[in-house]
């Protein structure tokens, strides 16, 4: 199948991506690794006018810890992210998902900030984003600001960036060594959306209790969602098996998936609040905590 | 609108719309040993190598996205009339049927083997999880990668006359 035609603008520079944008307002579509739009405009679900090539501005591949916190670039594509050591060792989330997400050649092209702006219901990065607390960049003509990733993902494929603006960075806060993650993901087969997954980050307390905690399930609503009531609970808390079930539980307050060939919604929406269970798991015996 | 790309090392200027497919380009300029599967970027079958050392679905690409960068198809991997490693492996390893999932597979492991030189089994597996063989030959092709590795790490020359 073939795009509808557009015009194609393959701007050098941040200032000329952004008046493009401005110019051409939702007519323009920013173009980053093209593994979500490209497919969407064969199928003809996306028609736009205007696409502004971002992959030959400079300075957006960077992927650098500073202040705390893991900057991703706009042009960095999940496989820079999964073939980094510092992230397998210390961002075990992160990892964890960077190997889950579509499939091996999509990964070499897919960006993590095309993800997040892609906001689609089943999204990977969506769910990690927010069990981390990462933040945004938005880049618009009068210059930038920076918003919590529950701000910027607003509902299925819709993002807070307004009409001539654009993502230029994710952040994640760098873990320390009290903090873990896991993303736990139930897919058919490689390369096919979640039927159910969930991300979650655990940071402890030097006494053992648990002193923050995300979780973040995709597939399985709207939207990718935190479980905010599985938080409190959490929160404060010493972790014991128990203490995850009730936290896993309140999944099933929330989540609301459409039955379709991966499952029922029942069934989905009980494998989100397993996953949760699982991932808490996973991240306190990263943390040498063995629950029982 | 005209592009100049390097493919398989000759510079070519190509005539396309913004629209075009990289994978239609290909074919278009008389590189057929890409192939096109699946029209829904899942198959793998039209992956091309792109500046050496990143593997793309060149269905999922705008050719204009190519405009001066450097693409190798599978016609580029025989160098001076003698296969290439990967090449002569899926040959001894018989790791094809109907062959045509090979042309991608061949540089999917292409780059899985620049980044990983000495793949275990479950690491090939994982590399090539993108790339579909619908005559589900996975295992010789497996094998096929393994002996391909173990070639391209002998040094040049002894394996010439093995
Ligand atoms: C076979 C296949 C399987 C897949 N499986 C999964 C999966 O399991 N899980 C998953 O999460 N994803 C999956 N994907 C999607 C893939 O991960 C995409 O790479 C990702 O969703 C989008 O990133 P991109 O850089 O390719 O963005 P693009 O496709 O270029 O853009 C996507 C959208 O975001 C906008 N956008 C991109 N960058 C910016 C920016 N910097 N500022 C503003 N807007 C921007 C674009 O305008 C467009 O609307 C799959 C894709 C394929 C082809
Ligand atoms: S034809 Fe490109 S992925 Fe199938
Ligand atoms: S050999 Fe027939 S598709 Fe793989």
């Amino acid at each position: 199948m073939i795009p509808a035609a557009f015009e194609y603008k393959r701007p050098m520079s941040l200032e000329e991506a952004i008046s493009h944008l401005a110019e051409h307002g939702y007519d323009a579509r920013v173009l980053a690794g093209g593994q979500s739009l490209i497919p969407a405009m064969r199928y003809r679900l996306a028609q736009p006018s205007v696409l502004v090539d971002i992959n030959k501005l400079p300075n957006l591949g960077y992927l650098h810890e500073e202040n705390g916190m893991l900057r991703i670039g706009a042009l960095v594509r999940d496989t820079d992210v999964e073939f980094n050591k510092n992230i397998q060792s210390k961002y075990h989330l992160i990892s964890d998902v960077s190997m889950v997400v579509a499939d091996p050649i999509v990964r070499f092209r897919g960006t993590v900030v095309g993800s997040l702006c892609h906001n689609d219901p089943s999204g990977d990065w969506a769910a990690a984003a927010i069990a981390a607390r990462a933040q945004m960049v938005i880049q618009g003509k009068n210059g930038s600001r920076v918003e919590s990733i529950d701000q910027f993902l607003v509902d299925s494929f819709a993002t807070s960036i307004g009409e001539g603006e654009m993502a230029v960075e994710a952040r994640f806060p760098t873990p320390n060594s009290l903090t873990s993650g896991a993303y736990e993901k139930i897919e058919r087969k490689v390369g096919d959306y979640a039927t159910a997954a969930a991300a979650v980050q655990i940071e402890l307390n030097p006494d053992g209790t648990i002193k923050e905690a995300g979780i973040g399930i995709t597939a399985v609503a709207h939207m990718a969602l935190r479980v905010v009531e599985g938080e409190n609970l959490l929160r404060g808390q010493k972790p014991t098996l128990e203490l995850i079930r009730a936290a896993a539980e309140e999944v099933r307050k929330i989540a609301d998936p459409n039955p379709d060939a991966r499952g029922s919604a029942e069934y989905k929406k009980d494998m989100a609040r397993v996953l949760v269970g699982r991932g808490l798991i996973k991240a306190l015996r990263r943390l040498n905590v063995v629950v029982a | 609108m005209e592009i100049t790309l390097k493919i398989n090392g000759v510079e070519k200027k190509l005539n396309v719309e913004p629209r075009t497919l990289l994978a239609h380009a290909i074919r278009d300029a008389g590189l057929t040993g890409t192939h096109i599967g699946c029209d829904s970027s899942s198959c793998g079958v039209c992956t091309v190598v792109l500046d050496g050392k990143t593997a793309v679905k060149s269905c999922t690409m705008f050719a204009v996205m190519a405009e001066g960068h450097e693409i190798t198809t599978i016609e580029g991997m025989a160098q001076g009339g003698k296969l290439h490693p990967l090449q002569q492996a899926f040959y001894d390893q018989h790791g094809l049927q109907c062959g045509y999932c090979t042309p991608g597979m061949i540089m999917a492991a292409h780059v899985l083997l620049q980044h990983n030189p000495n793949p275990t089994e479950e690491e090939i597996r994982f590399g090539l999880s993108g790339n579909l063989c619908r005559c589900t030959g996975y295992q010789n092709i497996v094998k096929a990668v393994q002996q391909a590795a173990q070639m391209l790490q002998q040094p040049a020359g002894a394996a010439a006359d093995d």
